[in-house]
C-alpha cells in the first residue's frame, strides 16, 4: 500500500455532467455534494481517504480518474479518519494525484418509472442501449428496505409451467423464490426460455412483466434471452440488466440490488406480477467473496465471508407478496453448483433461503432428457398451499408423492441391480426399473416447444404407476387408485 | 450521557462514551438507531446496532439509555408478532407501511387497552410480599388466565391492592414499601432484562412428556416438558415443518415460535393458519396461545442475536404463571453466525469456522434456561395455609426446541457439534429421507432421546403398559432390516431366508404405517397417544402373525399379498385418534384373519 501524503482537501468545480435532479434548487445540497483529491491509496477495488468530514456509511462516490472518466464507488467503512470506498469499476491504474473523488450524501438510488420496460441497463441502472436515461422525480435507495413479514401475504396461486416434472411434482406459485441449480453445460437457460415463454402466470397481456438480471453472464447468453424475448414478443416487458463477463465484477455486487428495486416498482406501485430471473448467482457470490477478501473480512467456508448467507437473503426474500398490493415478484434465480456440488456454500446457502429449488442433472442430461430436472433433491417447498382440490386436482399431492417414493424406492432396485444383475431381481423389483425408465422418458422429458396442462401431466402420472402394483402404492388413497389407477401387470402364481 | 460516533463498521459503530457499560442501550444519530454497547477499549464503547447503520455519520451523537435490552411482560403478549427486539410488527404496519422503518420505538403492548383484573383473594394488607407472587389475574385469552406477578427484584409490605375492574398498563395496581422505606407503585405488566434468566425458587424434574401428536417423538424419541431438544437437518429436510406441527399440536399451555433469520413467508404462514386451527384439547384457536418472534433473514443481523433472548424470556414469564411453555427457534445456527458476525467485526479471534471461542458456552447458557423449576412467591403461599393459590400450579416449565442448518448438512459443524452435547434429545433430520418423501425426515439410527426410561412410565400410567416394549421391539426390527439391507446390496436378496425377508416387511410396515407421518394430512397430522399406540401394536401384531405362518411353510410373497398389509398402512389416515375404536376392531379382524390362514395352513400340511 503507498500512502501518499496530500494534507490539503481541494474542492472544485465539478457541475459539468451532473444529472439536473442533483443540482436543482436546493442551495445546502449543493454545498454538501463535496469533491476531494486527496486519496491515500488504492488497491483491489477499495479505495482509502484521510480527512473527509460528515461522510455517511453506505453513501454513493463518483470517482473521476485522471483520463477524466467516471467511476462509480460506495462508501463501506468509517473510521475516524479513513474512508474506504469500494469503486465498482476497480481501482486499477487509478493515479491518485489525478483522481478527484465526489461524495454524492446519497445511498446508491435509481429512477423509476415504467418507461423502463423494454429498456436495457448496466448494474447502477445506466443505459446500455443508446437511448437517453431514465428522467423521473421517483428515485429510490437500490438497498430496498425489509418487508415487514406481518405485511406480507402467502404465496398460493399456482402457476402452470407447462413441465411436467415442475408443475406435476415442485409446483411453483405466484411469488415463490425458486432457483435452478445448475452447472456448465448444462440446459438452464433453455429451460427458463421455456418457463417464461409457456408460464401462465403472465395472464392478461398487459399485466406481467420480467425483470431479467444478468451477472457476468456471457455475451451469447445474453443475446440468447433478448432473442427469446423477442421472438415471444414480450420484449416491451421486459427490463434487462445486464454485467457481461468482461464488466466489472463489482458492478454485480449491485445489479441484483437495482433490478428488484425496479421489480418492486413494477410489482408494487404498478400492479405487475413480475417474474425475476437472476443468472447467475455464483457469479454474484463470487464478487463478493472478492471484495470480502480484499477488506480483510473473517471467511466461513471456502473463503466466502460470514455474512454471504444474510446478503443472499437480502437478495432473495425481496421475492413474494403483500397484503392489499396486487402485484408480485417470483423470483427464479441461476445458480451453478461448483463442481456440481450441490453442499458448496453458494448452493447450500440459497437452499436455505429460497423457498426449493430445481436441480438439473448432468446425468439425465447426458442420456438425452429434457429438461433434466433430477426429482428427488428437488422441491416446491409452497407446493402444499398451491395446490389440490380447489387449485388443481385432489389427487395432486399424493399423486407427487406416490411418484417421488416410487422412483427413490426405483433407484434403489437400479443400485442393487448393478450389483446382482436385472436377472436376480424379483418380479416387483423389475415393475419398478420399468417404472423408472419410463418416468424418465415420458414424464419428465418432453420437448422444448411442449406445454402440456397440469391434467395431462398428472394423467401421464397415472399410467406410470399403472405400472406398480395398487400393493406398493400407499401413498395415494384407496378412492385415488379406484378412479385413476389400471394395473395390467400379470397377477402372479403363488 | 453522550458521545459522538468514531467509526462505522456494518453493523458494529464505535463511540466515544465514557460511561456506558457493557449491555447497556443507546440511541445513535439524527436516526435514533438502537444499539447496545459489547465491549470497551479505554473511552470507546464498541457498539452493535439492531438496525441498519446506512446513511450513519461520523460524529452524530450517540446517547446512553442507562438500561440493558429488556422487555415488557404483561398481558397482551399471546396473538402478537414481535421483531428481535420485541416491537409489535402488525402496530407497525398500521404506523408505517409494509417495509420496517428505522429508528422507530414503540411499546410492545397496547397501552390503551383496558384488561378485566381480578384482585387476589389471598394477600393481605400490610403483610410482607415478595417477588413471583400473584397479585390477580387477567383473562388474556380465552385459553390463558394470565396472573398479574410481582417483579421477581421487588418486595416489602403490601399497602395497597387495586379493586378488582378495568385497568390499562398505565394504571397502577399495587403499592408496596420496600425496605428503603420508599413506596413503589405496581402495574399489570413490568419489564425484564433479556439476557438476564429469570429466577425461580429452585429446579424440579421433570417427569411428563411433551405430547406433540406426531409418533416419531412421542413414541420413540420422546421430549420431556422442561427438557431441551435439537432438530439439526440440511436444508428441505423439514426442520421447520416439524417446528411448526409442535407449535400446533403440543400439549403446552403456551407456544413462543422464534423465526430467527429465516423466511418470511413461513412466519406468514403462521399468521394466517393458526388462527384457524382448533387445539385439539381446549378446542380453542391456537392463536390464542402463540407468541411470534420475527427476525427474518433479510432482517438486520444484530437484532437477530437478541431475538432468542426476547423469544426466551417471554417463555419464562409464563413459566413464572406456573404454566408449560413450549419455544422452538428456527434456526439458532443463523443466531451462532449472527455471534460469529459481531465477533469477527470485533477482530475476535475466530476459533472454528470462523465463530469465537464461546460459542459453546453461549449456546449452552441458552438452553440452560430451560427447565422445569419450583416457581417464585408460591412456596410462601403455601406455608400460610390461608394464603394458599390454588389457581395456580406451583411448577411451570421451559421447553427449548432449536433448529440447526449445518452447512452442507455436515453434522460435523460447530453448532451442531455443541449443540448435540447440550441436549437431551436430538432429533437427526436425513436427506435420504427427506428426498424419498419420508416424513418426518427423522433418522431412527441418528436420533436419540434420554428421557425414554422417564417417559415409560408416563405411558404405563396413561396408554398401556407394553409401551416401552413394543418401542424397543420396533427399533430393534428397524436396526436388523438396516442390517439385512447391507447383506442384500452385496450379495442379492436370494442369500436371506424367508424369517430375514419377512423382517424386511415388518420394517417397511413400521416406516410406511408408523414413522412416516404428513403434516398435510388431515386425519394423521396430529396422532393422540393411544393412536400412536395402537398403530405400533398393530405392525407388530401383523409381523409375529406372520412369521408364525412361515415357520408352518407359507410363502413371503404369499404374505405380503395380503390385503391387509396395505390395510394396515393405510391407517393411520384412515381413522382419527377419535376413531382408535376402529383401530381396535381392525386389530381383531386381523388377528382372526391371521387364525384363519394359520388353519389352512395346519391341515394343507398336516
Ligand atoms: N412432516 C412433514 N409432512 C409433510 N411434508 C413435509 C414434512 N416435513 C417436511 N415436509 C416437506 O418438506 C418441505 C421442506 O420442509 P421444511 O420444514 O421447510 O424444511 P427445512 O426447514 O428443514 O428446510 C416442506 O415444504 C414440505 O413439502
Ligand atoms: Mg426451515
Amino acid at each position: 500500500m503507498i500512502f501518499k501524503n496530500i494534507a490539503l482537501n481541494i474542492r472544485r468545480n465539478f457541475y459539468e455532467g451532473i444529472k439536473c435532479e442533483e443540482i436543482d434548487c436546493e442551495r445546502t445540497k449543493a454545498v454538501r455534494e463535496l469533491e476531494y483529491r486527496q486519496a491515500s491509496a488504492a488497491h483491489g477495488g477499495l479505495l482509502f481517504m484521510h480527512n473527509v468530514p460528515g461522510i455517511a456509511y453506505g453513501d454513493q462516490v463518483i470517482v473521476t480518474d485522471h483520463r477524466n472518466h467516471k467511476r462509480n464507488g460506495q462508501v463501506v467503512q468509517i473510521s475516524g479518519e479513513l474512508v474506504t470506498i469500494q469503486v465498482i469499476e476497480g481501482t486499477d491504474d487509478l493515479d491518485l494525484e489525478r483522481t478527484w473523488v465526489r461524495f454524492l450524501q446519497k445511498p446508491f438510488q435509481v429512477s423509476l418509472s415504467t418507461d423502463v420496460l423494454g429498456r436495457i441497463f448496466n448494474g447502477i441502472g445506466k443505459p446500455r442501449d443508446d437511448r437517453p436515461p431514465i428522467v423521473s422525480s421517483l428515485k429510490r435507495n437500490v438497498n430496498g428496505s425489509a418487508v415487514n413479514p406481518a405485511a406480507r401475504a402467502y404465496p398460493k396461486e399456482f402457476i402452470q409451467t407447462g413441465i411436467a416434472a415442475i408443475d406435476g411434482l415442485n409446483s411453483l406459485v405466484r411469488g415463490q423464490k425458486l432457483p435452478v441449480f445448475s452447472g456448465s453445460g448444462l440446459p438452464h437457460n433453455r429451460l427458463l426460455a421455456q418457463i417464461v415463454r409457456q408460464a401462465k402466470l403472465l395472464g392478461e397481456e398487459s399485466n406481467f412483466a420480467i425483470v431479467f438480471a444478468a451477472m457476468g453472464i456471457s455475451y451469447s447468453d445474453a443475446l440468447f434471452f433478448q432473442n427469446n424475448f423477442e421472438s415471444n414478443g414480450v420484449l416491451g416487458n421486459v427490463v434487462m440488466f445486464i454485467n457481461q463477463a468482461d464488466d466489472p465484477t463489482l458492478e454485480r455486487l449491485i445489479l441484483p440490488r437495482t433490478a428488484l428495486t425496479v421489480a418492486e416498482y413494477l410489482a408494487f406501485d404498478e400492479d405487475r406480477h413480475v417474474l425475476v430471473i437472476l443468472t447467475d448467482m455464483t457469479n454474484y457470490a463470487e464478487a463478493l467473496r472478492e471484495i470480502s477478501t480484499e477488506k480483510g473480512d473473517v471467511p466461513a467456508r471456502k473463503g466466502y465471508p460470514g455474512y454471504l448467507y444474510s446478503d443472499l437473503a437480502s437478495i432473495y426474500e425481496r421475492a413474494g407478496r403483500i397484503k392489499n398490493r396486487h402485484g408480485s415478484i417470483t423470483m427464479m434465480p441461476v445458480v451453478s453448483m461448483p463442481s456440481d456440488d450441490i453442499t458448496h456454500p453458494i448452493p447450500d446457502l440459497t437452499g436455505y433461503i429460497t423457498e426449493g429449488q430445481i436441480v438439473l442433472s448432468r446425468e439425465l442430461h447426458s442420456k438425452g432428457i429434457y429438461p433434466p430436472i433430477n426429482i428427488s433433491p428437488s422441491l416446491s417447498r409452497l407446493m402444499k398451499d398451491g395446490v389440490g382440490k380447489n387449485d388443481t386436482r385432489d389427487d395432486h399431492i399424493r399423486v407427487a408423492n406416490q411418484l417421488f417414493a416410487a422412483y427413490a424406492k426405483a433407484q434403489e432396485v437400479r443400485n442393487l441391480a448393478s450389483i446382482i444383475g436385472a436377472d436376480e431381481l424379483s418380479e416387483e423389483d423389475n415393475h419398478f426399473l420399468s417404472f423408472a425408465r419410463d418416468f424418465e422418458t415420458n414424464y419428465i422429458n418432453q420437448d422444448e416447444e411442449q406445454e402440456r396442462s397440469i391434467f395431462e401431466t398428472l394423467n401421464i402420472a397415472w399410467e406410470l404407476l399403472s405400472i406398480l402394483p395398487a400393493s406398493v402404492l400407499s401413498r395415494v388413497s384407496e378412492a385415488d387408485l379406484a378412479r385413476y389407477h389400471h394395473w395390467e401387470g400379470q397377477p402372479r402364481d403363488s | 450521557m453522550d458521545g459522538n460516533l468514531t467509526q462505522i463498521n456494518g453493523p458494529l459503530v464505535r463511540a466515544e462514551l465514557t460511561e456506558a457499560c457493557i449491555g447497556e442501550q443507546v440511541r445513535i444519530g439524527k436516526l435514533n438507531l438502537m444499539g447496545e454497547v459489547i465491549g470497551r477499549e479505554g473511552n470507546i464503547a464498541l457498539i452493535q446496532v439492531y438496525e441498519d447503520t446506512e446513511s450513519l455519520i461520523l460524529g452524530e451523537k450517540v446517547e446512553a439509555l442507562g438500561h440493558p435490552l429488556s422487555v415488557e411482560l404483561g398481558p397482551g403478549l399471546l396473538g402478537q408478532i414481535f421483531d428481535g427486539v420485541q416491537r409489535p410488527l402488525l402496530d407497525l404496519v398500521q404506523i408505517s407501511g409494509d417495509y420496517i422503518p428505522r429508528g422507530v420505538n414503540i411499546p410492545a403492548l397496547n397501552h390503551d387497552k383496558k384488561w378485566l383484573f381480578e384482585a387476589s383473594q389471598n394477600l393481605e394488607m400490610d403483610s410482607i410480599v415478595s417477588g413471583g407472587m400473584s397479585l390477580g389475574t387477567v383473562k388474556e385469552t380465552e385459553l390463558v388466565t394470565h396472573q398479574i406477578l410481582i417483579p421477581p427484584n421487588c418486595s416489602g409490605t403490601l399497602i395497597w391492592l387495586a379493586e378488582s375492574g378495568s385497568y390499562t398498563l398505565n394504571d397502577p395496581v399495587a403499592r408496596i414499601k420496600n425496605e428503603q422505606d420508599t413506596e413503589e407503585l405496581l402495574y399489570l405488566s413490568h419489564r425484564w432484562p433479556v439476557r438476564t434468566p429469570r429466577p425461580f425458587n429452585r429446579r424440579a424434574d421433570a417427569i411428563a412428556p411433551l405430547i406433540t401428536g406426531q409418533r416419531i417423538f412421542d413414541t420413540f424419541f420422546p421430549l420431556l416438558k422442561g427438557g431441551k431438544a435439537a432438530i439439526p437437518g440440511p436444508f428441505g429436510a423439514g426442520k421447520t415443518m416439524i417446528q411448526q406441527q409442535i407449535a400446533r399440536w403440543s400439549d403446552a399451555d403456551i407456544v413462543i415460535y422464534v423465526g430467527c433469520g429465516e423466511r418470511g413467508n413461513e412466519l406468514v404462514d403462521v399468521l394466517e393458519s393458526f388462527p384457524q386451527l382448533i387445539d385439539p384439547r381446549s378446542k380453542r384457536s391456537l392463536m390464542e396461545r402463540t407468541i411470534l418472534v420475527a427476525n427474518t433473514s433479510n432482517m438486520p443481523v444484530v437484532a437477530r442475536e437478541a431475538s432468542i433472548y426476547v423469544g426466551v424470556t417471554m417463555a419464562e414469564y409464563y413459566r413464572d404463571q406456573g404454566l408449560d411453555v413450549v419455544m422452538v427457534a428456527d434456526s439458532t445456527s443463523r443466531w451462532a453466525e449472527a455471534l460469529r458476525e459481531v465477533a469477527g467485526r470485533l477482530g475476535q479471534m475466530p476459533v472454528e469456522e470462523g465463530y469465537p471461542a464461546y460459542l459453546a458456552s453461549r449456546l449452552a447458557a441458552f438452553y440452560e434456561r430451560s427447565g422445569r423449576v419450583h416457581i417464585l412467591g408460591h412456596e410462601k403461599n403455601n406455608s400460610d395455609p390461608s394464603g394458599k393459590d390454588p389457581a395456580r400450579n406451583d411448577q411451570g416449565s421451559v421447553t427449548l426446541i432449536g433448529a440447526v442448518s449445518p452447512p452442507g448438512g455436515d453434522f460435523s459443524e460447530p453448532v451442531t457439534g455443541h449443540t448435540k452435547e447440550i441436549v437431551q434429545t436430538f432429533w437427526a433430520l436425513s436427506k435420504e429421507l427427506a428426498d424419498a418423501r419420508h416424513y418426518p425426515s427423522v433418522s431412527w439410527t441418528e436420533s436419540f432421546s434420554e428421557y425414554v426410561s422417564v417417559t415409560a412410565d408416563w405411558w404405563l400410567e396413561n396408554v398401556h403398559p407394553d409401551w416401552l416394549q413394543l418401542r424397543t421391539e420396533a427399533l430393534s426390527l428397524l436396526s436388523q432390516a438396516q442390517e439385512l439391507m447391507r447383506i442384500v446390496n452385496l450379495v442379492g436378496p436370494e442369500a436371506l431366508s424367508s424369517e430375514q425377508r419377512w423382517v424386511l416387511e415388518a420394517a417397511d410396515l413400521i416406516k410406511e404405517g408408523v414413522l412416516q407421518q404428513s403434516a398435510l394430512d388431515e386425519v394423521d397430522s396430529y396422532a393422540s397417544p393411544e393412536k400412536q399406540f395402537l398403530l405400533l401394536q398393530m405392525m407388530l401384531i401383523i409381523y409375529h402373525q406372520g412369521e408364525s405362518l412361515i415357520t408352518l411353510g407359507m410363502s413371503v410373497q404369499a404374505l405380503k399379498e395380503l390385503p391387509l398389509l396395505i390395510t394396515a398402512k393405510r391407517c393411520k389416515s384412515t381413522y382419527s385418534s377419535e376413531q382408535t375404536e376402529n383401530l381396535k376392531q381392525f386389530i381383531i379382524q386381523i388377528k382372526s384373519d391371521f387364525q384363519k390362514y394359520r388353519l389352512e395352513y395346519t391341515q394343507e400340511f398336516l
